[in-house]
């Protein structure tokens, strides 16, 4: 390959290649600048159409207000509770299920499993599902937010055939050494399984933090509401005056940006980790799927 | 203990059935805590993803909220008959139709044409960073998009602001039909073009590189050698990601076209799964809503097996 790789051509081909794919990168980050940028702008510069991409007149007063409101910050806080319970909850159905399932000999195993894999090729639909949550009383509680999305059949398939993977020889020794099959899960299968636990959890999370649909089917309380229900909100109040054609918005733009990079943030601390995991996390899938 | 005692008289009159006995006794004393951690999983299965799948009744039953789905009366196929003749889920039916089919036209070449140029990338901070900053906004909820949006391509957002400045006459992007429909696509590729790129790469790393290298002693041009030695090897990639978004023409988010569209776009705008959820959760039409909500999955379903058959028609493997 050397001598493709020093001729000149080459040369031409991987500057004109490299920058158009700069390009594009920047062009792809324009849009999450531009909300960055009006978000720490003041609300008469955003009106005269001096942001760009840049802030103009840079001021903290749209963080100061969005933090005032305290329905914003309450839910904020109340969101990262949850997205923290729901993903402890949701990793131990998880595990539950994955452990004896990747048991290959327990009678029964391949039946429930399975069952567990029709569900996401069979799925009962919008008002069936609504119906069912209904009937078991939890429309309007936080238990709509935690529970009917606590075991995701995708992720049980990626858990258990992680367990499936672990060399069948320690479990064996565990038994001779009188170890119960908790103690086995406890104190053989999960520690080996930490980077797939952290991949699930993360797949979790994210899915929590960013679901706005069950809090619109399932929730009418303000107070119940997650960030991104709150967010919703604050869009569509601007989206309303904007069509009734007044100029003077309910929600200012700049306030809007705010709320808008606040609620990105934990998504973006995340990140880092969130984008290791969920590259491998999407390779197990495509391997299983 | 009972059970103990009884298997060592079972074992003087029989001794298959005591050996029975007693290998059950041990399977069980060995793996009933595995039973007992499944008791919960089991509970959620059946009563959160098999219970609801008997509520699918209430499509073919006149919902009587006091009566309850089974005891409402049975009606056939008339909530199915009754959609068929209401104009508004034909709108959204075609809406579905034409947002999705968009989305494979302008989304789907997009992500394969960015992987296979960026692997013939030798920089890797290019590589690394591009997939990094275009992976990016597939975390962000559809909430945060729409917002992100709005601050484009509102009367006051960003693309205006530019064509303004270039002294032409701002547009309506989001109240217009046709520049909705657009925003709408282009906003998908935001979204999804990096997911997908990072699954057409990974399919690149796993080619040959001495085929590339066999077609460049033979004089290829890097056009040709993209074209018919590297395209060829992740064509079942390509297959099976093209295969799984035709077979989900019918399948639509809810989030997706609910947080993007706006009365004005109504007309556009409107899908299957924004129907269900007005008819069915706003206006509390369940039964009705049910059946659009059914008749969308079993097409859904037939398509995808329809796909999959013609792909294997191809020579191709297929998903199932």
């Amino acid at each position: 390959m050397g001598e493709l790789k020093n001729s000149r051509s080459n040369k031409r081909f991987q500057i004109i290649t490299g920058t158009i794919f700069i390009i594009i990168t920047l062009i792809a980050l324009v849009p999450i600048l531009r909300v960055v940028s009006t978000s720490f702008s003041s609300k008469s510069a955003i009106l005269s159409g001096k942001v760009t991409i840049f802030p103009a007149d840079f001021t903290l007063d749209a963080y100061n207000k969005a933090f005032s409101n305290s329905n914003f910050t309450g839910s904020f806080l109340y969101t990262i509770v949850l997205t923290l319970v729901f993903t402890a909850l949701a990793m131990f159905m998880t595990i539950l299920a994955a452990y004896p399932l990747s048991k290959t000999k327990l009678k029964g195993a391949g039946f429930i499993m399975t069952a567990f894999v029709l569900t996401m090729y069979v799925d009962p639909g919008t008002i069936p599902t609504f119906m069912n949550i209904k009937s078991l009383n939890m429309i309007d509680t936080v238990w709509a937010l935690l529970i009917p999305g606590c075991l995701s059949a995708y992720n049980l398939i990626i858990m258990r055939s992680f367990f499936l993977s672990i060399d069948k020889s320690l479990f064996e020794a565990a038994y001779i050494d009188g170890c119960s099959q908790f103690k086995t899960l406890t104190t053989i299968a999960i520690p080996l399984s930490k980077p797939t636990i952290a991949t699930l959890a993360l797949f979790y999370g994210v899915g929590r933090w960013n679901d706005v649909t069950d809090n619109l089917y399932y929730i009418n309380t303000a107070s119940l509401y997650t960030v991104q229900m709150q967010l919703k909100q604050m869009i569509d109040s601007v989206k309303i005056s904007a069509l009734e054609g007044t100029t003077t918005a309910l929600v200012a733009d700049n306030i809007k940006a705010a709320s808008i990079v606040v609620s990105m943030v934990p998504m973006l601390i995340a990140y880092p980790f969130i984008q290791r995991y969920f590259t491998s996390g999407i390779m197990l899938g495509a391997v299983k799927g | 203990m009972a059970d103990l005692s009884q298997d060592t008289s079972a074992k003087v009159q029989g001794p298959h059935y005591g050996e029975h006995k007693v290998k059950t006794n041990t399977y069980l004393r060995n793996n009933w805590q595995l039973y007992v951690m499944l008791i919960l999983p089991l509970v959620y299965l059946i009563l959160f993803k098999y219970k609801p799948m008997l509520g699918i009744i209430i499509a073919f039953k006149k919902f009587n909220i006091f009566k309850g789905v089974w005891q409402s009366p049975w009606v056939g196929l008339a909530n199915f008959r009754d959609a068929f003749s209401t104009a508004q889920f034909w709108t959204a039916l075609k809406n579905t139709l034409i947002l999705n089919i968009g989305d494979v036209i302008i989304g789907f070449p997009i992500p394969i044409i960015l992987a296979v140029f960026l692997y013939e990338v030798s920089s890797k901070f290019v590589k690394k960073s591009t997939q990094l900053i275009l992976y990016l906004p597939h975390f962000f909820s559809w909430v945060i998009i729409a917002g992100v949006v709005q601050q484009i391509c509102s009367e006051q957002g960003l693309l205006n602001d530019i064509i303004r400045a270039m002294g032409g006459n701002s547009i309506n992007f989001l109240s217009s039909p046709g520049w909705w429909r657009a925003v709408y696509w282009i906003s998908g590729v935001w979204q999804g073009a990096g997911y997908n790129l990072i699954i057409y790469f990974a399919a690149l790393s796993g080619t040959d590189p001495s085929l590339n290298e066999a077609a460049y002693i033979d004089g290829a041009t890097r056009m040709q050698r993209i074209w018919h030695v590297t395209i060829p090897q992740i064509r079942g990639t390509i297959t099976m990601m093209l295969i799984m978004s035709l077979g989900r023409v019918m399948q639509i988010g809810f989030e997706r076209p609910y947080m993007m569209g706006n009365t004005l776009v109504q007309d556009v705008a409107d899908v299957i799964s924004t129907y269900v959820y007005k008819t069915g959760l706003q206006n509390m039409r369940y039964d009705y809503a049910a059946a659009v909500g059914l008749f969308q999955s079993v097409v859904g379903i037939i398509l995808v097996l329809l796909v999959n058959q013609m792909a294997k028609k191809f020579g191709e493997e297929g998903i199932m």
